[in-house]
């Protein structure tokens, strides 16, 4: 199982659910996961995002994998300027 | 990583690769290049800040003789609206490709119309003024107040408010952070201090403005060579905009003059090729001064409201923050940044933070180092400056009170790491500065800075010559002293001297695919493939060794740049250097390389603390900067001089975004200061030596320790020279710039 925390701004969609536990393998399954729970999940969370995974932060991670016990966030994608 | 680890070459600071051909003019930037049968590329640019294009007409300019091709919005493909994912991260190729050349309306004084290419810089600009476009001006918004109201004049009449319950004009999406109550919070505080502060909007000032040549090769392939922090953006964001694959354009990134964020997208690089397959000959395109402030990306204006609630002993209880970034003409300001940054160096129970992104008629914002981070700080920073001053306590303690640490839950989600907030601000309290005297008029101020910094993808590799020197490729074009810090990196692997390390910046198709140089991500992300790269290279020249030695590779060891027997391997053998092995290249196998291509996570965020002193002339509003310090976590500093030159080049930044700089339009949208008589950027003469004082926290996702270091300077200093000058006149400036003419009626209406 991991730990999914809810972005603030979708929590409309979660009913106020603010974190969950699931048993999926990826970012790919957690996102599948939560949209079949939350239906428009992923479409409000568009195609636009990066993900902390134990407080690390990755982009393009839809295949990162999460290990057991990993907690997950979902971020706005950022581009830097330096 | 906790001990210092001595090394030969990280924390060494050898003269810059690339310094020489810089400082004796021979290297080659983006205007430099010229072909024989080159032609010139002009554009036509939109005398209305706001409004509809009922007609073109191109023939007359195609009739000049000298004129071979001439370019408008129809020439290009419609594109879908939606975030594609292709290079750098996500882009609406709809609106890029209509920022590049508008279609039916024109959004910003300078947008581009038309563009064409002839045989003389002077034919295209007659050719400019031979094409007849007919406008229905509109009516135009250029603030946020203006653009948010109700019934405002709409820029994009398909625009819905993402993240919001109703539409509000103009605003394409609406974000919220949130934890706990806020709102109880403050109810139950013993201070609630709380201000609305703006800023203005500000460019990057990079010297060298966009260039271009494109040429298009007889296979229908066009080779691009131009200024760019992103051969691969280009690549990615031409093809999209052209309706081109990838594989028919080859983009070589020149020696860049400053980009600082604002080299990350296309503007002419586009149309120089559009115009160079219309007419089978190479276009240059060079933008004048006045077109880069007119029609490139700054980083847009702001209004933030920010309220703090503390106890009386200065513990933060809750904070909230209402946040307008301008977009410019297209969706995309870094407001999301901003609010994920606003209350990041301090740990906050309870807090709610919301942001607007807000379209105007000015032209589209682009990335600014940490985008979006400096506009939060100053407010943030600002608020707490005077909310030490009501507690009667040290603006460091103050910050120190309440800093973020390891475990500490950023207001964006994820727990930190190890980080260096806390040791920024010990360093500061610590510095010689904190404590030297003030005299009459003068003030001294404290801010504090963060920024995530990035990973993302990289590409890079090694190549060993036959006498045991190496070539060091990467793609990204060296803005800040990188080709130098990953040669370091390679060196310090590889136990070869730096000086003969050449790294080189490679094209799109000779290097693998490489992120852009941005999110201060280049010495930590291309830096982790250099050292991934160089491993692949041990491990061959110990199986190369092993040949040599008859033995397994197992036995055998590498340590400052030599093959050794390993301990316990039973070998009797006489070490073999690098450059022994590479003269047997052939004989043991073949030519040694070394590659890695990697996503990098684990970016360490950055952390800084600035110090800064002001004297104030009562009589004129004039401030002069008199001393600045600015401490920052690096991780650790590969080539310290760097890590320095960025922490200063980004204190002078903030200064001028603080002190100077801003974009006056007027009541029409025009840019009324477009060039630097006008736009005033901070010059040597304004500035005392900034000192630096790099704090090493190393990242532990890192082989060396490593953090961003090129985009948190910025942060601090705008509220550091705000906070100075509360300081000095007891007036607290919560509008920048904070010109003299803006101070003296402060301090004025203060006296009356």
């Amino acid at each position: 199982m991991i730990q999914v925390v809810i972005p603030s701004g979708l929590r409309k969609l979660t009913g106020g659910v603010t974190e969950l536990q699931l048993a999926v393998k990826d970012v790919r399954g957690a996102v599948a996961a939560l949209d079949a729970r939350f239906p428009g999940f992923a479409a409000a969370l568009g195609s636009r995002f990066a993900v902390a995974i134990d407080g690390e932060i990755l982009h393009d991670a839809w295949h990162e994998p999460l290990p057991a016990g990993s907690e997950l966030h979902f971020l706005p994608a950022l581009s830097g300027g330096a | 990583m906790g001990e210092k680890k001595k090394f030969r070459w990280v924390g060494t600071r050898p003269i810059r690769h690339d310094g020489v051909d810089k400082v004796t003019g021979r290297a080659s930037f983006g205007a430099d290049l010229a072909f024989a049968d080159m032609l010139w590329g002009r554009v036509l640019r939109s005398p209305h800040a706001h409004a509809r294009i009922r007609r073109i007409d191109v023939s007359k300019a195609l009739a000049l003789p000298g004129v071979k091709a001439v370019a408008t919005g129809a020439d290009l493909p419609e594109l879908e609206s939606k975030d594609a994912s292709l290079g750098e991260g996500a882009t609406n190729f709809r609106d890029l490709s209509r920022n590049v050349l508008a279609r039916d309306t024109v959004l910003y004084h300078g947008h581009a119309v038309a563009a064409v290419a002839a045989t003389t810089p002077e034919l295209a600009e007659q050719a400019l003024a031979a094409i007849e476009v007919e406008y229905e001006p509109l009516p135009l918004v250029l603030s946020i107040e203006a653009a948010t109201a109700p019934g405002a004049p709409v820029l994009h009449a398909d625009l819905v408010t993402r993240g919001a319950d109703a539409n509000i004009p103009n605003v394409a999406s609406r974000i919220v952070f949130s934890r706990g109550d806020a709102e109880a919070a403050f109810a139950k505080s013993d201070v609630v201090v709380e201000r609305t502060y703006r800023t203005q909007t500000v460019h990057q000032g990079y010297i060298e403005p966009h260039a271009v040549v494109a040429r298009t090769n007889a296979d229908g392939q066009s080779v691009v060579w131009c200024c760019t922090q992103g051969p691969f953006m280009v690549r990615a964001y031409c093809a999209a905009v052209l309706g081109l694959e990838l594989s028919q354009l080859k983009v070589i990134p020149s020696e860049i003059g400053g980009g600082f964020g604002g080299k990350t997208t296309v503007y002419v690089e586009p149309l120089a090729v559009l115009l160079s397959r219309k007419s089978g000959r190479p276009v240059k395109m060079v933008m004048s001064r006045e077109e880069v402030f007119r029609a490139t990306g700054p980083a847009g204006a702001a209004k933030l409201h920010v309220k703090f609630g503390a106890t009386r002993d200065g513990k933060l209880t809750a904070g909230a923050a209402r946040m307008w970034y301008e977009a410019g003409a297209f969706p995309g300001s870094p407001v999301q940044a901003g609010a994920m940054t606003v209350f990041a160096p301090y740990a906050l129970e309870s807090f709610s933070i919301e942001g607007f992104d807000v379209v105007v008629n000015k032209p589209k914002t682009a990335a600014y180092r940490a985008p979006g981070a400096p506009q939060a700080a100053f407010a943030v920073e600002s608020l707490l400056d005077e909310l030490a001053l009501a507690l009667g306590v040290d603006p460091i303690e103050l910050r120190l009170a309440n800093a973020a640490r390891e475990g500490t839950q950023a207001p964006y989600g994820p727990r930190f790491k190890k980080i260096g907030m806390i040791e920024t601000l010990e360093a500061a309290r610590a510095h010689p500065h904190y404590q030297a005297k003030l005299g009459p008029n003068q003030g001294r101020g404290v801010a504090v800075g963060f920024w995530f910094n990035g990973g993302m993808s990289s590409s890079a590799e090694i190549h060993l010559t036959e006498e045991g020197t190496a070539v060091v490729a990467s793609g990204n074009p060296d803005i800040g002293g990188s080709r130098t810090s990953l040669a370091i990196l390679a060196a310090e692997e590889l136990g070869i001297d730096v000086a003969k390390v050449r790294p080189v910046v490679g094209d799109t198709e000779s290097v693998g695919y490489t992120d852009m140089t941005g999110g201060s991500r280049v010495t930590f992300a291309t830096g982790m493939a250099v050292v991934e790269a160089a491993r692949d290279i041990v491990r061959q020249l110990r199986e190369r060794a092993a040949k040599l030695w008859e033995c397994d590779p197992a036995q055998v060891a590498f340590a400052d740049g030599r093959c050794v027997p390993a301990e316990g391997s039973g070998l009797s053998k006489e070490p073999l250097t690098v450059a022994d092995i590479a003269r047997k290249m052939g004989a043991t196998g073949g030519p040694i390389s070394g590659q890695a291509q990697l996503n990098a996570r684990g970016a360490g965020p950055g952390f800084a603390t600035h110090l800064c002193d002001v004297e104030v002339d009562p009589e004129t509003g004039r401030v002069d900067v008199i001393r600045y310090t600015a401490v920052q976590d690096a991780g650790r500093a590969i080539h310290p001089g760097y890590v320095e030159g960025q922490m200063q080049g980004g204190a002078a930044q903030g200064v001028g975004w603080a002190l100077h700089e801003e974009y006056v339009f007027d009541e029409r949208g025009v840019l009324e200061n477009p060039g630097f008589l006008d736009y005033r950027m901070p010059v040597a003469s304004d500035l005392p030596m900034i000192d630096t004082v790099v704090v090493e926290v190393p990242n532990p996702n890192h082989p060396y320790g490593v953090r961003g270091v090129g985009e948190t300077p910025i942060v601090p200093p705008l509220a550091a020279v705000a906070n100075a000058v509360a300081r000095a006149t007891g007036v607290r400036m919560d509008a920048l710039p904070i010109s003299p003419p803006r101070l003296l009626a402060a301090l004025e209406s203060r006296v009356a």
